[in-house]
């Protein structure tokens, strides 16, 4: 098994409130980050993506095609885009780097044609990540 | 389907410290030998960066597995408060007896973070200098 890994830079903007709970337990939980008019950052993707190469093409998966997919899937919907408001599919969840990566693993593992989605990691800065795997497909990090 | 994603939170932390590596059980010709530049009585220091995956379940309410405010407190608290511009070996009581490797300064920090109440630790990676790294999942 070979795994292959590409990264990709978009900025976005976001804020952390659950309506459910009270102003002060909003503030109490998230923070800064509750900040109403929101806050931004640079998130840095990289997706890894394992599979045995072709013995024709020597790939695993054409980088081109995996750059094509992550621009419609992810860069099209996410870059310089207010994710709370603009992103339909975190309407109703708390834009954390944990639901990001998931969203986004969630919106690639369908579209890749060959191997198979192993790993999301989603940087929010250089300091603080999410990764998301399918359970028990660790493996490699 | 989401429930069938294993999803880890990683959070990268820094001090900066000294050490030598020395073992006290050798000769000095054999610790010369052995640990080279680093064996120098002196002490050297590092930039550590030390990265911290923990692993839960993501809470519906707050979209979180740990409030970053809680884990970087108990890391603070287990790991940086003592070891920051601190002499490893002098300082801190797991390296007396111990060489401070990064390998055992590695193993070091796991111990003292397996304990994180709110998720379960997954690994330590210490990053020495941007060529040496070093990773611990437990045994």
């Amino acid at each position: 098994m070979v795994y292959i890994t590409r990264k990709l830079e978009f900025s976005a903007s976001h804020l952390y409130h659950n309506p459910a709970l009270s102003a002060d337990e909003n503030r109490h939980i998230f923070g800064k980050c509750n900040n109403p008019h929101g806050h931004g950052h640079n998130y840095t993707l990289e997706v890894t993506i394992a599979g045995e190469p072709d013995p024709v093409t020597g790939m695993v998966l054409d980088l081109k095609e995996l750059k094509e997919i992550l621009e419609c899937e992810i860069t099209q919907r996410m870059d310089h885009r207010f994710l709370n408001y603009e992103v339909a599919e975190l309407k109703n969840q708390i834009p954390t780097c944990e639901n990001v990566a998931r969203v986004i693993w969630n919106l690639l593992e369908p579209k890749i044609p060959q191997g198979h989605l192993h790993r999301v990691r989603l940087y929010e800065s250089a300091d603080l990540f999410a990764d998301c795997y399918r359970n028990g497909a660790k493996g490699l990090a | 389907m989401a429930d069938t994603l294993h999803v880890e939170l990683g959070r990268r932390y820094h001090f900066a410290a000294s050490h030598r590596l020395h073992n006290a059980k050798l000769s000095e010709e054999q610790n010369h030998r052995i640990y080279g530049k680093c064996n120098n009585p002196y002490g050297h220091g590092h930039n550590y960066t030390v990265e911290v995956r923990v692993s839960g379940e993501v809470d519906p309410a707050t979209g979180m597995i740990a409030n970053l405010a809680d884990l970087d407190a108990f890391v603070n608290e287990q790991v940086i408060e003592p070891f920051d511009h601190r002499s490893l070996q002098d300082e801190v009581p797991a390296f007396r007896e111990t060489v401070p490797t990064t390998e055992n300064l590695c193993v070091e920090i796991f111990q003292r973070l397996k304990g994180f109440p709110v998720a379960k630790l997954e690994a330590v990676r210490v990053v020495e200098t941007s060529n040496n790294s070093f990773e611990y999942a437990g045994d």
